[in-house]
């Protein structure tokens, strides 16, 4: 693993790449829970590690929150019990019921986890994840499992609860929408390395400059294989338009994903953008 | 019918279990998420219960615990414990016969759990203990109810290791199976046939208990 990256402070940085690239080995190690070869991680003024100094901040310490891609709620405590144990005092619990009412979930609170559906273990996760005020918000792709609207106001409320408790961030996603909507940075890795580091559109968009095109947004309905190339039906700006593609983007299109691509006024030509096949 | 064999019987087994339930919680833990050299040897010595005939673990412990060698007189001069032909030595023998029947499930248990539960109560703060008592054991609640009826159920049915080492002193050493054997000896098969009798029946009725509540443990969670 060879990453060197620095995120400004309260910034948001997505990491993206193929699967086994190592994302969320990187997000295990800034968390603390994995430790790397060798390496050096700060935060602020604070040394989390130096292997160098041999010296390592147990994860306890390092005030993060941590949003598993299985979002990992304590199966035998309820809603409130699960936000109630993150608390450093417990008796401090008004943050907690703020928060559960910030994520719509007063109704659900004395709820087991397996009593939800994904969406709502989801926002326990982040509720969870937020209540002890974390300095630094890790996500480890924690939006994949969801349908598209629910994504949606997820990262909504993502948003509004990074600029309410401001915070740093760094998310894993394979959903290049998300990162046009989200990251002020997107890092990509394969293999263990980072690859790329920019703004998004500096990663995705051979000529960033072109002010001429449009960047949309589609969730595909349908998809079907016709002489040679891919229709998909997909949901673009809240209308469904019937888009013609190359064929080897069967794969990335299957019905519930999402994908950006760059619509060129000049030309009326479609390109998709794609964090797996860039271009 | 003398009842004393059946009830020093059920002693030994619920004593047993209980101090084994405290010693093999660390030592589960240890062998599911520990990382150290030489595991394989630990779990070798701890599964040899499991394979050994159960004459030749009695009679290593009898050798051990007589006070004619070193082991046996250290404790008979440092706590004044004769540990040959008595209930403590009956424990004992008993605590390191059924030592895997807790400590496998146990630890099949714990790591059976997502690692992310443990990281995540790590990510909030929470020491590795107060993630193990808090999070941990109250997630394998099924394991910790098998792990102790599988040792009970174990040490009711010793035999061999209680007759080398505790012999046959009827309300010290005299458990229902040496008392079942006791009676086929003398041919007396109507007692020895009440004696099997009683420890078939409340031993079904105990693991019908147990299946019945860990089924409902686990149903509560599948359920959803």
């Amino acid at each position: 693993m060879e990453v060197s990256i620095q995120v400004p402070w309260q910034n948001i940085l997505a990491i993206t790449g193929p699967s086994g690239a190592g994302k969320t080995t990187l997000l295990k190690q800034i968390a603390g829970l994995m430790l790397p070869q060798s390496g050096k991680i700060t935060f602020g003024s604070k040394t989390w590690l130096d292997s160098s100094a041999k010296k390592q901040l147990p994860v306890q310490q390092r005030n993060i929150g941590f949003v598993f891609q299985d979002y990992a709620l304590f199966p035998h405590l309820t809603v409130r019990e699960n936000l109630l144990f993150a608390l450093p005092d417990s008796k401090d619990s008004d943050l907690a019921d703020e928060l559960l009412a910030a994520t719509d979930l007063v109704q659900l609170a004395s709820r087991k986890p397996f009593q939800l559906s994904g969406g709502q273990q989801q926002r326990v996760a982040l509720a969870r994840a937020l209540v002890r005020k974390p300095d630094l918000l890790l996500l480890d792709e924690p939006l994949s499992a969801l349908d598209f609207t629910m994504r949606k106001d997820l990262q909504d409320l993502l948003l509004q609860f990074h600029r309410r408790f401001q915070f740093t961030m760094i998310i894993v996603t394979h959903d290049v929408a998300e990162i046009f909507r989200m990251a002020d940075k997107v890092a990509v890795m394969e293999n263990g390395k980072m690859i790329q580091h920019g703004t998004p559109p500096e990663i995705y968009l051979n000529d960033a400059g072109d002010t001429n095109d449009l960047i949309l947004y589609a969730e595909v309905l349908t998809s079907e294989i016709q002489n040679g190339e891919i229709r998909v039906r997909a949901l673009v700006q809240g209308k469904i338009r019937e888009l013609r593609l190359p064929v080897h983007f069967v794969q990335t299109l299957v019905p519930g994903t999402t994908f950006a691509f760059r619509y060129a006024l000049n030309t009326a030509g479609v390109q998709i953008i794609d964090g797996n096949r860039p271009g | 019918m003398d009842w004393q064999p059946i009830w020093l019987t059920f002693r030994l087994a619920t004593i047993t279990s209980v101090i084994l339930l405290g010693l093999a919680m660390p030592l589960a833990y240890w062998l599911a998420f520990g990382k150290f050299k030489g595991r394989g040897i630990i779990e070798a010595i701890i599964g040899m219960p499991l394979v050994l005939p159960p004459s030749v673990i009695g009679f290593y412990l009898l050798l051990a615990f007589s006070p004619s060698y070193w082991f046996g007189s250290w404790i008979e001069s440092m706590f004044g414990l004769r540990l040959v032909f008595s209930f403590p030595g009956l424990v004992i023998a008993s605590i390191l016969y059924s030592l895997p029947f807790m400590v496998y499930p146990l630890r099949a248990g714990l790591q059976s759990l997502p690692a992310s539960l443990r990281e995540a109560s790590y990510t909030l703060g929470k020491s590795k203990w107060e993630t193990f008592y808090k999070i941990l054991l109250p997630n394998c609640k099924p394991a910790i109810l098998t792990a102790f009826v599988l040792t009970f159920a174990h040490t009711v049915g010793e035999f061999g290791v209680v007759l080398m080492i505790g012999g046959n002193i009827p309300g010290v050493t005299k458990v229902a199976s040496v008392a079942i054997y006791n009676e086929v000896e003398a041919l007396n098969y109507s007692a020895a046939n009440l004696y099997a009798m009683v420890l078939f029946a409340i031993t079904f009725v105990i693991l019908l208990m147990v299946y019945s509540v860990n089924n409902r443990l686990l149903s509560v969670r599948q359920s959803s």
